[in-house]
């Protein structure tokens, strides 16, 4: 009667401490540039190695620049780069060098390289780690204190979280993506909804989502406070890890199958909580305000005051005029600044096969700046195989260098104050693209069709 | 950051009454490009974009840079911020914590908190303590109608007080994290002791 997250986190169980938290062993640390230098530094602080370095994956991805990668201008993330190559080259860890064909985004990277697989406990100094749980593994985001805790024992202490399972049933429509489930579990469980939970994400419609379109979902996780988002692997898990460069092969590889197929919740299992959504109630959504579960349907209206609390419509009020939005209006058919396909939330290939499949043969609208920034090199060659970067190219765009880009503004790919961005990334935060740049949240669908309208644009329509 | 043996904290707040106020407000991205462990760097940064406007100026109303509040944390004074509903969401940055302790700041009062950035504020060193959202909504009404109000932190006991309206709550922290916080100890060292169950655990597996 154990959950698929009991089962994984019993079996790393280095030792419960009395009165205390979970000994926990981590098969899998990514490291990134920048939550991991004064990690490093506490461990030469302490005159200690680290304890397991096969165990250690780091590549940049923050601060990479997406026109080119010869060079960082910025010295100051020049110098985090550097940083996070000679820690790697000091702790003998391997490193995915920015420029080089294993560079990405840490979580596209990991599952497309086979470095994610079912059944392991993965953790990174990003809260997107969430990401890996899609294959079936138990990934959680951590600080850069943790981050020190696993370089140094390979363990960490955690206090067990609840757990939930959200199921959701039934097909999705024409124009519904991955994307629009997560924002609409986020708009109904708001962005605490699943603090202090791992999150099991279970039904038909997740059981006949592509593997990437579970990234993407687990991706989103961390957005409505969740400690993880875990998918029990499947055929689907199999066919996408099989073959990858770091999975198991031959004998290994049917010996791990066999185990992975144990890794779901047994029948009679029992959730702290359980909620169920019927997948015909989602349409494509977009984000009004400055929190990803702040989101409506894309031709519905942003809320009224007056029906929230009054407590409620204080902040709903802030949040609407950072935006530059009026309570009860309807956004479809406003004109965007910026568009931005990419990040670790939709920077795979299937993301840029949707966006190719709206943009073939029409135009970008003139008034756009579009960055379309693969989440990876592997991803960037797989484009580039498929043809898609001729579509891309025809219909006036260009595709960029893989980074994280314009999802947080640590690069020059920053969005200018005022201006109005529709995004795959994963966050509308104040100021998140860059200061004062206002972000509305969307499918890849949803931005290509609007990239080419110059407005907001239901997918559904073009 | 600094370790700071805990005991019996009293102190004025600082309320910031914002919910939701994630890591990106706390502290803005363009401050974690930089691999100091400077905590006067990152006190400085704390709430950056909301104190300070584009050109640098502070912003007159922001409650940080109001009269009552700026005076910067000192032993009694603004050693506990009291935040708004899901405290620290977001980002796993703990550059935000780091902002925070760098502050000054030794406790923060919640009705939720995030959970990778709770952990991180332990990790600092940092309290952070989770109380109903009824005692939380009286307690900036009791800072609102008098600045000076002092909450008492009490570790030992677990114990959050108002002490102006004399209402006091238990909170909830693990026997081992409360040892490790009288103690100035860091679950590194911890972790480092136990060395022998991690390698018996490999063995095993």
């Amino acid at each position: 009667m154990n959950t698929l997250f009991d089962k994984i986190w019993d079996s790393h169980i280095v030792q419960v401490v009395e009165d205390g938290p979970t000994q926990l062993y981590i098969d899998r640390l990514y490291a990134h540039e920048v939550t991991s230098p004064q990690a490093f530094d506490t461990l030469r602080d302490k005159g200690i190695k680290v304890f397991r370095p096969d165990h250690v994956i780091a590549m940049p991805d923050h601060n990479t620049p997406s026109d080119q990668q010869d060079h960082i201008d910025d010295p100051i993330g020049k110098k985090q780069v550097d940083t996070l190559k000679a820690n790697c080259e000091e702790f003998g860890i391997k490193h995915f060098t920015m420029g080089t064909k294993d560079n990405g985004i840490i979580h596209v990277v990991g599952p497309e390289k086979g470095l994610s697989l079912p059944g392991m406990t993965i953790v990174c100094g990003d809260s997107h780690t969430s990401t890996h749980g899609a294959v079936g593994a138990l990934a959680m985001g951590i600080g850069t204190s943790e981050v020190a805790q696993v370089l140094a024992s390979q363990t960490i202490l955690q206090s067990k979280p609840k757990s939930m399972r959200i199921n959701i049933e039934g097909e999705l429509q024409k124009g519904v993506t991955a994307k629009d489930v997560a924002l609409y579990i986020m708009a109904q469980m708001t962005t605490s909804g699943a603090t202090g939970y791992v999150v099991e994400y279970a039904g038909s419609t997740i059981r006949n989502m592509s593997m990437e379109g579970r990234l993407t979902l687990s991706n989103l996780s961390i957005e409505m406070g969740s400690r993880a988002g875990i998918i029990a692997p499947d055929e689907t898990t199999f066919a996408y890890l099989k073959g990858r460069e770091y999975a198991p092969k031959g004998e290994a590889w049917d010996k791990a199958v066999a185990y992975w197929k144990t890794l779901k919740s047994d029948d009679n299992a029992v959730f702290d909580k359980e909620v169920t959504y019927k997948a015909e109630d989602i349409a494509p959504r977009i984000t009004y305000g400055t929190n990803p579960g702040a989101g409506i349907a894309i031709d519905g209206t942003v809320p009224t005051l007056d029906s929230v609390s009054a407590e409620e419509a204080a902040q709903l009020k802030s949040q609407l005029d950072y935006m530059q939005f009026a309570p009860g209006e309807k956004l479809e058919g406003k004109p965007v600044d910026y568009v931005f396909l990419g990040a670790c939330t939709n920077g795979r290939i299937e993301d840029f096969r949707a966006f190719a499949s709206i943009v073939k043969g029409k135009k970008k609208a003139d008034n756009v700046v579009a960055w379309l920034v693969p989440g990876s090199w592997l991803v960037r060659q797989q484009i580039i195989d498929e043809g898609i970067d001729k579509i891309l190219e025809e219909a006036g765009f260009e595709l960029r260098l893989p980074s994280c880009s314009a999802c947080l503004a640590m690069n020059p790919d920053k969005v200018p104050a005022g201006k109005l961005s529709i995004s795959t990334s994963n966050r509308n935060f104040v100021g998140r693209q860059g200061p004062g740049a206002r972000t509305i949240l969307a499918s890849p669908l949803t931005v290509a069709a609007s990239a080419i309208t110059g407005v907001i644009t239901d997918p559904r329509k073009v | 950051m600094a370790k700071q043996k805990f005991n019996i904290i009293k102190s004025t707040c600082i309320p910031i009454e914002i919910d939701n106020c994630n890591t990106d407000l706390i502290i803005p991205a363009r401050y974690l490009a930089f691999t100091t462990r400077d905590p006067k760097f990152f006190g400085e940064a704390f709430m950056h974009d909301l104190r300070y406007d584009a050109n640098d100026k502070p912003v007159a109303d922001f409650v940080m840079n109001q009269p009552e509040y700026s005076e910067a944390p000192h032993e009694g004074v603004h050693e506990i911020i009291v935040g708004g509903k899901n405290w620290g969401s977001g980002s796993s940055r703990e550059h935000a914590a780091w902002a925070i302790a760098g502050y000054g700041v030794r406790v923060v009062i919640s009705s939720s908190f995030a959970d990778i950035h709770r952990n991180n504020l332990l990790n600092c060193f940092v309290l952070p303590v989770i109380v109903t959202p009824e005692f939380q909504t009286e307690l900036f009404a009791s800072i609102k109608s008098n600045p000076q109000t002092v909450v008492t932190v009490d570790v030992p006991n677990q114990t959050v007080t108002n002490e102006a309206t004399g209402k006091s709550e238990k909170f909830e922290i693990n026997g081992y994290k409360k040892y490790c916080l009288m103690n100035a100890l860091d679950d590194i060292d911890f972790l480092l002791e136990n060395q022998d169950k991690i390698v018996a655990w490999e063995e095993k597996k």
